[in-house]
């Protein structure tokens, strides 16, 4: 038994990535597991506003067609699927499911996982003293709670392993973390202890490499990027696991992109805090004890790693409306396209002062110049053949942003000279829906799972 | 000699709030030492006056010859509230390499390290 292996795949990185790549990690060979990560910071809040307006709704629709892409492979190669698509509403994600391998005729056991979800419980629980304060500001969320839209726990790898070990071929979850939908399988198959910290971390490490897909896989790469083969076919990881911890991140045979040491170590610090501590649910992992090595042609071994005691917290995820913003941009050419485009920049915000808007913010960036390393460009933007005038502006004043909106084209006509690329029309405003991170005690929160068959 | 941390090293960097987090990993690993003398927390935050409104911490992956740096402050408030066009970091880690180190003649020839052109 202690050469047992456990492979699970990543088929989504995030909601809106490619379509193919469930099919693909299913077909393309073995593996037992398919894991689905839809959510990121502010998906909840959308799904909650689509919930609100349909109460069948509320889930990355997007779940129900990767399914079906996957059926009836998943059947007949007992492949089991993990995904975090329940949104806020994991109920009518597993109904939809459902529906759709019914038409299929196929009959799934699907595990729901719910108890994340707080936004009804808010109050009370604000009642009780807990502040849910702002871990990066440290104002209590009695300061927003009027324009919460969604909270959500954080919830670890428990539920999931309970509902594999109850049969579900598919499990839903609302806001999971992503790595728990990585490690659940690997503590589940394994056996894993809920004090096997060592174990328990690693299966977190494995979950943070294949969390964004194929990042680790050759994508977004920097390390020697034109030499990674054919991207257009990119290979999405896959994690061999052994029970002792240890596993190797590898792709399918024929297919593009590269799995390296760089390629892995890109992705390990990806988004990475406090590398000694990174805080889950279950467990926390020492991102500095991780050895990765080279063991084959697109085949990483990772070992070697360390794990501690959870907190007795978990993290929530808290959405609330936070005013308004509006970006517009409009494209200067040559001759001195950056001096014309800094001239109307400063027309702009002239005109703005004389119609008495005032914003909390207004940013201007120059693309092509210096919008995304700022001073560090080192441009003098003098010879540019072309420069992208780029201007936001943000506030609780909804009318103000609207009228801001309406600044931009006139200067087509009446501004600085050889101006383009304004065809976009009016710039949109947009709502802004911000992200307030906070602590609640574990205690606090009770998961439940249901398997419909 | 001037050696451009390009050269050096490869980086990935992303977001958490407000913050952006830049990994910069050795290219070699014998190249590691140098790169964790030299990338100090005064000088990473120097590298990056005028763009945060915060401060910076610093960690080091030696197991993986990686430095891995907390920009705060770095993304206008960060995630949806940001006007920026990086409003994720994503590139702040090619900012961090446009850093150029001055590495006395004698190492930098001894550790095979191409001059900044």
């Amino acid at each position: 038994m202690t050469d047992k292996i456990v492979r699970v795949a990543s088929g989504q990185g995030f909601w809106g990535d490619s379509l193919e790549a469930p099919r693909q990690q299913v077909e393309g060979g073995p593996v037992d597991y398919l894991m689905l990560d839809y959510l990121a910071e502010v998906t909840m809040s959308i799904l909650q506003k689509q919930k609100e307006r349909d109460p069948k709704m509320g889930y990355a629709r997007d779940f129900v067609g990767a399914i079906e892409s996957v059926l009836p492979a998943i059947v007949e190669r007992n492949v089991r699927v993990i995904a975090n698509a329940g949104g806020v509403n994991p109920v009518a994600c597993a109904e939809a499911v459902r529906a759709a391998a019914a038409k299929q005729g196929q009959a799934l056991r699907i595990g729901v996982v719910t108890g994340d979800n707080l936004l009804d419980r808010l109050d009370t629980l604000l009642e009780q003293g807990h502040t849910l304060a702002n871990m990066e500001t440290g104002e209590p969320l009695s300061t927003v709670r009027d324009r919460v839209l969604s909270a959500n726990a954080y919830i670890g790898s428990t539920p999931i392993v309970e509902a594999l070990s109850r049969g579900a071929q598919v499990v839903i979850t609302g806001r999971s973390t992503d790595t728990a939908l990585t490690m659940a399988p690997l503590r589940y198959e394994f056996g894993w202890g809920e004090h096997a910290w060592d174990q328990l971390a690693a299966g977190i490490v494995a979950g943070h490499i294949l969390e964004c897909g194929a990042q680790c896989s050759g994508g977004n790469c920097l390390y020697d990027w034109r030499s990674i083969p054919d991207l257009a076919n990119v290979g999405y990881p896959i994690a061999e696991a052994r029970a002792d911890g240890t596993f190797v991140v590898t792709k399918h045979p024929k297919t593009g992109g590269r799995v390296s040491v760089p390629s892995v170590s890109e992705q390990l610090v990806y988004e990475m805090g406090d590398p000694h501590q990174y805080i889950t649910p279950d467990v926390i992992a020492d991102f500095t004890t991780i050895q990765v090595k080279q063991v084959g042609d697109d085949r990483v071994l990772v070992s070697g790693i360390k794990g501690a005691p959870p907190t007795d917290k978990l993290k929530v995820s808290v959405a609330y409306k936070a005013g308004y913003k509006a970006v517009g941009t409009l494209v200067y050419s040559w001759p001195e396209a950056y001096d014309k485009a800094q001239c109307a920049n400063q027309i702009l915000r002239e005109r703005l002062d004389r119609l008495g808007l005032r914003f909390e913010q207004v940013l201007t960036e120059y693309v092509g110049v210096s919008a995304t390393h700022g001073p560090l460009s080192g441009s003098d933007g003098q010879q540019a053949p072309e420069v992208q005038l780029r201007i936001g502006v943000r506030d609780n004043n909804k009318a103000a942003v609207e009228r801001f909106t309406r600044e931009i084209a006139p200067l087509v006509l009446n501004g600085p000279p050889s101006v383009t690329g304004f065809a976009g029309g009016r710039p949109k405003v947009e709502e802004i829906v911000a992200y307030w991170p906070a602590l609640v005690d574990k205690s606090v929160v009770q998961t439940h799972v249901e398997v419909i068959a | 000699m001037k050696v451009r941390l390009l050269d050096l090293a490869h980086a990935r960097s992303g977001d958490k709030g407000d913050t952006a987090n830049v990994g910069v990993i050795a290219l070699k690993t014998e190249w590691y030492p140098l790169i964790a003398r030299e990338l100090t927390r005064d000088r990473v935050a120097r590298h990056f006056e005028g763009m945060l409104t915060g401060g910076v911490d610093r960690f080091e992956l030696p197991n993986l010859h990686a430095l891995n740096f907390l920009l705060h402050g770095a993304l206008d408030g960060g995630g949806t509230l940001s006007l920026k066009t990086d409003a994720q970091g994503k590139v702040y880690s090619t900012a961090m390499l446009r850093m150029v180190l001055d590495v006395p003649d004698a190492e930098a020839k001894q550790l095979g390290l191409p001059a900044a052109p």
